[in-house]
């Protein structure tokens, strides 16, 4: 049975303020999705909002996987129902191995029910697979040794998301601006792990771009356009190639309702962008 | 249930590895409360002690009545000197082997895991039971080489010379109250020399625990490197809990001479009723080096500063200290370094956790004597506070007679982040797991340093710490 991920008239708020303006969007397993939007039009909003994050405030509106309301969850009980967010700005954990790491996400995504402090999946099978995956990926096998994120490059860290994805084999993976900061090489590295995995396991996908970039690379079935907060435009492969050739103006110009929100939003956005950044902790 | 009560309130759960007891029945000698020169006659006496060594305890016992106790550091004011047992006798003679130790220390040591980890890891063991050590062992090729790692009361007896040469040499009866108690009421505690160029390649362990209600623990460990030999101690501490105040105050003295090396290992984890005032300093000559790795878990308050006098050109020091503070307890740790000559080097590098209310803090010396050309510190100090209640204090100290020097120093202070706890939680692991997780991370380069099974095993404290720190 393909399971769904359901988002229904979805309103979230950042400090006080709407961004989401009541989104609608379904996924089924399987199926390749392209969430694209100028600047500050929420997209990063959408995926904070749906995995979870403590800052997001939810107004009204519901998300779903497979008929489970899965807003009244933590984040780490939407990791174990088969969610997964590939951060744009993922953030660094120094001292923590990038294998440490992921054997305790494995362990509990693979094992949902495990309580803490039992045994952690072992060792040898564990190290097994993560090589593997790195193999398939191209990632040196000592990346497993370097702390996670901790003065990794911009395609280090996207590389590590998708090794994560690739380990974590999600029902659902949001894929956030994956393709920002990275040369065209890369693109195609982490594009093709990404259609990869999601073959292997019929992942259900959400590429969240701004550039058409990397939908040369990972094909959507389904394109829609987020503005003002809300998707305005559902289409296929098509809806891309206009926005190549056309921007976003005939989008502001079809829906000036939305257009006049956008620049509230994008001033909104650029706060998030600094409150959401990664700050350094060490 | 009232002991799951207690056991809760002092933030360790009922399946706390080290909450146990045994019972009190079995203590072949327990003085009475409170201290005065008859108690420290009776001790000299009990350990049928030569005249110099009676003759120093009670002049130190002098020098505590003299000394005032300390304002500065952690409050002291409840810490009641008449209320504590200062000497106590577990069995009447030591165990030579295995065979020997009478069953419920036995017990005991099996709970702490000690014969297996001496099978896998150790050269030998001198584990403190109350203020004797009752079973010690050393591998022969260790003997053969002249090195000699007994209990200190043993030292006394078969080597007193060497004892008389170099006890008190690096901290004096009058270095401070504390040092001056320890002096008047010591037992036990560690006796290794090692002859010169002899290097002793696997660590010495020995394993303290303290076991009756208001007992005072106060070994005495004296190590002796001598010219280009090198060895690495190691000694862990864990301890029962109790309803009332108990002191353990140590003094441990380092001699690393000419082109020696001595690192010297220490995880503590205290029941968190205890004071925990040690003395600890080693002396570097030329081109030696000292290393003290320090980790402090537990406690009520603890008051530790592992000192390197390095008194010989080209001598090194090196401190790396690890403190958590939990509910209810005062971490004041950190490290002396003191330049005496040139060409001298030191680091120091302080880890501390603070949560539930805990308090950490770096109390830290950089001294270079005028002279010392040449000389290099560097100091770096990162706090982590895990919630509004907790604290993070930083006092360092820098006294500077030498223009030639280089010298730095950096502090910082974080909290976990929202962002790690959320894109850890986003992986599946729970708030708890994520918050260990980043505090692993944090200690990561000093567990590093540790041996291997004291660096599962700090971990492992760490978790035990965690547990139930969060919601």
């Amino acid at each position: 049975m393909t399971k769904e991920l359901r988002i229904e008239n979805l309103r979230v708020a950042i400090g006080g303020k709407e961004i989401l303006r009541g989104v609608n969007l379904t996924i089924r397993q399987g199926e390749i999705h392209a969430l694209m939007g100028p600047n500050g039009s929420g997209k990063s909003t959408l995926s904070y909002a749906i995995m979870g994050h403590p800052n997001y405030e939810v107004l009204d509106g519901s998300v779903t996987l497979d008929g489970r309301d899965i807003l009244t969850m933590d984040p780490d009980e939407r990791a174990k129902q088969g969610l997964f967010l590939a951060f744009q700005y993922p953030t660094a954990i120094p001292g923590v191995t990038v294998a440490n790491f992921l054997r305790h996400a494995v362990t509990n995504v693979r094992n949902p029910e495990r309580k803490e402090g039992e045994d952690l999946i072992p060792m040898r099978d564990f190290r097994k697979e993560l090589r593997e995956q790195m193999d398939e990926l191209g990632m040196d096998h000592d990346f497993a040794r370097r702390y996670l994120n901790e003065g990794f490059s911009g395609g280090e860290k996207k590389r590590a998301e998708i090794l994560q994805l690739a380990m974590l084999r999600p029902a659902f993976a949001i894929l956030d601006e994956t393709d920002s900061g990275l040369d065209i090489d890369a693109v195609r590295i982490v594009s093709e792990g990404v259609n990869r995995i999601a073959a292997k396991h019929s992942t259900g996908v959400l590429v969240i771009t701004h550039y058409e970039r990397i939908l040369t690379y990972i094909k959507p079935q389904f394109v829609h356009i987020l503005f003002g907060g809300q998707i305005v435009e559902n289409g296929g492969p098509e809806l891309v190639k206009q926005l190549e050739k056309e921007g976003y103006d005939w989008v502001r110009e079809r829906y000036p309702e939305a257009a006049q929100t956008e620049e509230a939003l994008e001033l909104a956005a650029k706060q998030q962008q600094v409150q959401g950044r990664v700050q350094p902790v060490f | 249930m009232a002991t799951d009560l207690n056991l809760q309130v002092a933030g360790i759960k009922d399946d706390y590895k080290y909450g146990f007891r045994d019972s009190d029945d079995h203590y072949a000698f327990k003085s009475g409360k409170g201290l005065s020169r008859a108690v420290v006659n009776q001790i000299s006496e009990m350990k049928n002690e030569p005249a110099w060594m009676r003759e120093f305890r009670l002049k130190a016992l002098e020098a505590f009545h003299q000394k005032p106790t300390p304002t500065w550091g952690g409050e002291l004011s409840e810490l009641n000197f008449d209320d504590i047992h200062y000497y106590m006798k577990a069995a009447d003679r030591q165990g030579k082997s295995w065979d020997d130790v009478p069953a419920e220390i036995k017990n005991t040591f099996d709970k702490l895991g000690i014969p297996e980890a001496e099978r896998k890891f150790l050269a030998g063991v001198g584990a403190q039971y109350e203020s004797e050590v009752v079973y010690h062992s050393l591998r022969e090729d260790l003997q053969k080489k002249g090195v000699i790692f007994v209990d200190t009361d043993t030292a006394l007896r078969e080597h007193p010379d060497l004892v008389k040469q170099y006890i008190g040499t690096i901290i004096p009866i009058q270095d401070n109250k504390f040092a001056a108690l320890n002096s008047a009421v010591w037992s036990g505690g560690s006796f290794v020399y090692v002859p010169a160029g002899v290097k002793v390649d696997i660590p010495l362990q020995a394993y303290f625990r303290i076991n009756a209600e208001n007992m005072g623990q106060f070994e005495r460990t004296l190590i002796i490197v001598e010219e280009g030999a090198q060895i690495h101690y190691v000694e862990g501490c864990t301890a029962p809990m109790y309803s009332t105040e108990s002191l353990h105050s140590a003094v441990v003295e380092i001699i690393v001479k000419k082109g020696a090396r001595c690192r010297y290992t220490t995880i503590q984890n205290w029941a968190n009723n205890i004071y925990n005032l040690v003395t600890k300093r080693a002396v570097a000559h030329e081109d030696a080096l000292m290393e003290w790795v320090d980790g402090n878990l537990g406690s009520k308050l603890t008051m530790k500063y592992p000192a390197v006098y390095m008194i010989g050109k080209g001598a090194r020091g090196e401190i790396l200290s690890i403190a958590f503070a939990g509910k209810g307890q005062h971490q004041d740790a950190g490290g002396k370094v003191v330049h005496g000559a040139p060409y001298t080097s030191s680091r120091i590098i302080s880890k501390s956790i603070s949560k539930n209310g805990g308090r950490a803090s770096y109390r830290g010396l950089l001294k270079v004597a005028a002279g010392a050309r040449g000389s290099k510190s560097n100091v770096v100090c990162d706090a982590l506070i895990l919630d509004a209640a907790s604290r993070s204090d930083t006092y360092p100290y820098i006294e500077i007679d030498e223009d030639d020097v280089k010298v730095g120093h950096e502090a910082s202070v974080s909290k976990i982040g929202e962002e790690q706890l959320f894109y850890l939680k986003s992986r599946g692991l729970s708030e708890a797991e994520a918050s260990t997780l980043i505090v692993s991370g944090f200690i990561e380069p000093l567990v590093k340093e540790l041996p291997m099974e004291y660096a599962v095993e700090m971990n492992k404290l760490i978790q035990l710490q965690m547990e139930g720190s969060v919601g």
